[in-house]
């Protein structure tokens, strides 16, 4: 769900406040929906670090990947994967050997009700509930995560029935903060804020029972002489986006 | 005719109020208003004349109950349809009567037949006094029952509605202006079948028009309406000359005479009709008519003129004993309207007010009306 | 053709669905647009911008709506859970009310576009011909209205065909039940899978040109034929 209001506000925000840097930049980033909180604790950040100025957009990693694919004014791109900056990368539609890991997901398996997990996997194993939201697996990282979650736990079968598929990981937040679905695996990041669980209950998943979601940054062709995008890919890799990235609830 | 089209069936249970139409409406709105009371005959036709905006059509639609008027009474035959004290209200469709609207309003989808077939298959079979095909008859439409309305002329659209609407055994038909769209050859066209109608069908008929002559031609009884009231009802010739209606036909005033054809003369193609009451003849170039023959005969205001004398030497034709009534200065104070008596007729003529003080004309005078022109309005 | 079973299954899922929406559509929007036709009322612009709203609000917002009211806290969810239904999300039906809701304007404006179009005059001519109001309604509105009775069902028949975004919010992709056509183009672009994509966007892209010049075809002889 991509909304304009917050990320103008914050370019202008970062603008106003640095308009008096000479060498103010600005670098277009795609950002995959997950990482919409996190960026926007970031922006202000790096604007203050570095004078530059960070306009993103969001939206699922498949679909930045088109768009991307076919010419869209990205120069930074940071997915939910690390198989599509890749593909990108091969593609020639990267900076080659700009790619990254700049941040690793957890996965959580997320209730609005506030007594409903209790910090363990009992309830998914007691099947007790309509339905169970997931993200697509085939399109979401975190969708994939979710069902080796289930694989892994030996439920696939059992909980076939159960599943709704949200498109995008912000969907699956969707079904299950409106009650429409009791429990679902979501990001971390979604309901994690100041180092603790924002609302509902939860229980999160530990990394062993999925593969690694790496979240991967790749330097776009078309930012590859923007001093504004080479910093931003800079910052990334630094202490002060690595807190503000932990805080939300990724690993590094 | 009317024994084969009725079967000799009552047109409607005895009562006191058969043969007459009681009907009073009153609306009032921002720019609109119509106040009408009136009292009609329960048979012939009776004709609601008035310029466009007059409150013809709206008096018409309140008739039909197509428009509720909130004060309103409405008896027809004996028959209660609206009575706004006691808040009845019969509505349209439980009606008797037959509506044909000023642009015959068929159905599109239908053909002619099932447009026919739409108002007589919904009334219960021992009502149907009209049979299809004497309708089709009548209106001498048996050529057009397959085809569609869209594949119809004006005026056979005109004779299908009016067929379709005594096709539901009205007792009262209601006419808006039913010739008004068509051209005059269509109009010509149809004319002759509302005089079937008039003569072969016992249904009372209201006729909403703003032209003269069909007015003249077809009506028995006639209302003014202007600006939603009425200014005048009675019988068709003594209203067309109430010397206090100057604006009924203006400049066109004109009268009926009601006569017999006394003789045809072919060398001269000269057609003689006597005027009831009097040995007076008039006479026009006509196509033969039987002798006894009874004719209707329209005489413009403006083409007769008055003589002290009988004229000998005149290429006129036209010379008829007659007595001064009453007149009427018009507006523009130069003219003025004479009324006259011929036999048991009257007729109206046109001269200015030098002429009508130099003759000196007074009350009860014996005088000469020389016609210019007549012409034939009905011959059936 | 690279298309799956489960392609196969999301066409014939999106048909069941147009069809079922359509006629309920039909059911529903008469009396709509009849009413909206006719009345002078005061609430006759106010029902009319309602029904004409999801013409201009992006289908999220009514999915989203829909997504919160048929949940366990909304109204429509507490009353379906009160019969004993259980929620509407993620079911064929919530889809089938999802759709009625956001095609409703497809079936309700051509139908009283052709209402107003007939006018009050056949009517008129059919009371004073003996018949009621309802037997006027079916003998004389419904034949003369039948052009915008087409142009109503092939229209929302199509655009529930080609609904997306109410889908999407309340559906969850569930093979069989919710995912419908328009939502396994948007997976395959989503997992890059596009010739499949190609395929099943390629096939709605021919299905739409079809229905619509069938519609304009029909109107243009209809136009003929009424002349």
């Amino acid at each position: 769900m991509t909304n304009p209001v917050p990320h103008s506000c914050l370019a202008l925000f970062a603008g106003l406040a640095l308009s008096a840097s000479a060498l103010a930049g600005q670098v277009q980033v795609a950002v995959a929906a997950n990482f919409t909180a996190p960026i926007q604790a970031i922006a202000p950040a790096f604007a203050k670090a570095t004078g530059h100025t960070l306009v993103a957009a969001f939206g699922a990693t498949g679909q930045l990947y088109a768009q991307i694919e076919h010419g869209a004014p990205f120069e930074v791109f940071l997915a939910a994967d690390a198989s599509t900056p890749a593909k990108l990368e091969s593609a020639g539609l990267g900076v080659a050997g700009s790619r990254f890991t700049y941040a690793i997901g957890r996965l959580v398996l997320w209730s609005a009700r506030a007594d409903y997990l209790d910090g363990s996997a009992a309830v998914l194993k007691a099947n007790q509930f309509q339905h169970l939201a997931i993200a697509n697996p085939k399109a979401a990282p975190y969708g994939l995560a979710a069902s080796q979650v289930l694989a892994k736990l030996g439920l696939s079968a059992a909980l076939q029935s159960k599943l709704v598929e949200g498109q995008s990981i912000t969907q699956t937040l969707q079904f299950v903060s409106t009650g429409n679905a009791e429990l679902g695996f979501v990001a971390l990041s979604q309901v994690y804020q100041g180092g603790r669980l924002s609302r509902g209950s939860a229980w999160v998943v530990p990394d062993d029972l999925h593969g690694p979601i790496k979240q991967d940054a790749l330097l776009l062709k078309k930012g590859e002489h923007n001093p504004a995008a080479s910093a931003l890919i800079e910052y990334l890799q630094g202490p002060q986006a690595a807190a503000i990235i932990q805080s939300f609830g990724y690993q590094l | 005719m009317i024994d084969r089209l009725f079967g000799g069936k009552p047109l409607a249970p005895p009562h006191k109020e058969q043969n007459l139409i009681r009907a009073r409406f009153k609306i009032e709105r921002p720019g609109f208003v119509l106040d009408v009371d009136l009292s009609l005959p329960g048979r012939g036709i009776s004709a609601l004349f008035g310029h466009s905006g007059s409150g013809k059509t709206s008096c018409l639609r309140c008739f039909a109950g197509l428009d509720q008027a909130p004060d309103a009474y409405l008896q027809v035959n004996g028959e209660l349809w609206q009575d706004s004290a006691t808040g009845q209200f019969v509505a349209p469709h439980r009606r008797a009567l037959g509506y044909v609207f000023q642009d015959a309003n068929l159905f599109a989808h239908l053909s002619v037949r099932r447009n026919l077939e739409f108002g007589h298959k919904r009334i219960p079979a021992h009502s149907r006094r009209v049979p299809l095909e004497q309708a089709v008859e009548l209106l001498g439409i048996g050529h057009l029952l397959q085809r569609m309305p869209e594949n119809l002329s004006g005026g056979e659209r005109q004779r299908v509605a009016i067929a379709r609407a005594l096709l539901t055994s009205p007792r009262l038909l209601l006419l808006d202006e039913p010739l008004a769209s068509l051209d005059l050859k269509r109009k010509l066209e149809v004319l002759p079948y509302l005089e079937r109608l008039h003569a072969e069908l016992d249904i009372p008929i209201l006729y909403v028009s703003h032209s003269p002559d069909e007015v003249a031609r077809l009506a028995d009884h006639l209302v003014v309406l202007e600006e939603g009231r009425v200014q005048a009802s009675g019988p068709l010739k003594e209203t067309l000359l109430r010397p206090d209606l100057p604006f009924l036909f203006e400049e066109d005033a004109e009268a009926v005479v009601d006569g017999s054809v006394s003789h045809y003369d072919p060398d001269y193609r000269l057609l003689s009709i006597r005027l009831s009451g009097t040995d007076a003849v008039l006479q026009l170039t006509h196509a033969p008519l039987a002798t006894g023959k009874p004719v209707r005969v329209k005489l413009k205001a403006r083409d007769v003129s008055l003589s002290l004398h009988q004229a000998r030497d005149t290429s006129l034709l036209n010379l008829l004993p007659a007595r001064v009534e009453h007149w009427l200065t018009l507006a523009n104070q130069a003219q003025i309207l004479v009324s006259l008596r011929v036999g048991d007729e009257r007729m109206i003529a046109r001269i200015t007010r030098y002429s009508f003080d130099k003759l000196g004309i007074h009350a009860q005078q014996a005088l000469w009306v020389q016609v210019k022109s007549v012409s034939l309005l009905a011959s059936d | 053709m690279p298309l799956t079973q489960a392609d196969f299954n999301a066409v014939l899922l999106s048909l069941q669905l147009a069809s079922l929406t359509t006629v309920l559509l039909l059911l529903i929007g008469t009396p709509i647009a009849w009413w909206l036709a006719q009345t002078n009322s005061w609430l006759k612009q106010p029902l009319g911008a309602i029904v004409a709203l999801p013409l201009v609000l992006p289908p999220t917002v009514i999915g989203f709506y829909l997504l919160v009211s048929m949940g366990p806290h909304g109204y429509i969810g507490q009353l379906t859970q009160s019969l004993g239904l259980g929620t509407l999300t993620f079911t064929f039906t919530g889809l089938v009310i999802g759709s009625v809701f956001y095609s409703l304007p497809f079936v309700v404006q051509p139908l009283q576009n052709a209402f107003e179009a007939i006018g009050r005059a056949p009517l008129e001519a059919a009371a004073t011909l003996r018949a009621n109001p309802w037997d006027a309604f079916c003998t004389v509105v419904l034949p003369l209205a039948k052009p915008g009775f087409m142009t109503a069902a092939i229209l929302g028949f199509a655009h529930t065909v080609g609904e997306f975004g109410v889908v999407l919010m309340i559906g969850g992709n569930i093979p069989g039940k919710t995912q419908v056509a328009s939502v396994q183009i948007y997976n395959h672009v989503e997992t890059l899978e596009y010739a499949q994509a190609h395929w099943l966007a390629g096939g709605m892209l021919a299905f739409s040109f079809i229905v619509l010049l069938a519609l304009y075809s029909s109107r243009r002889r209809g136009r003929q034929g009424w002349q």
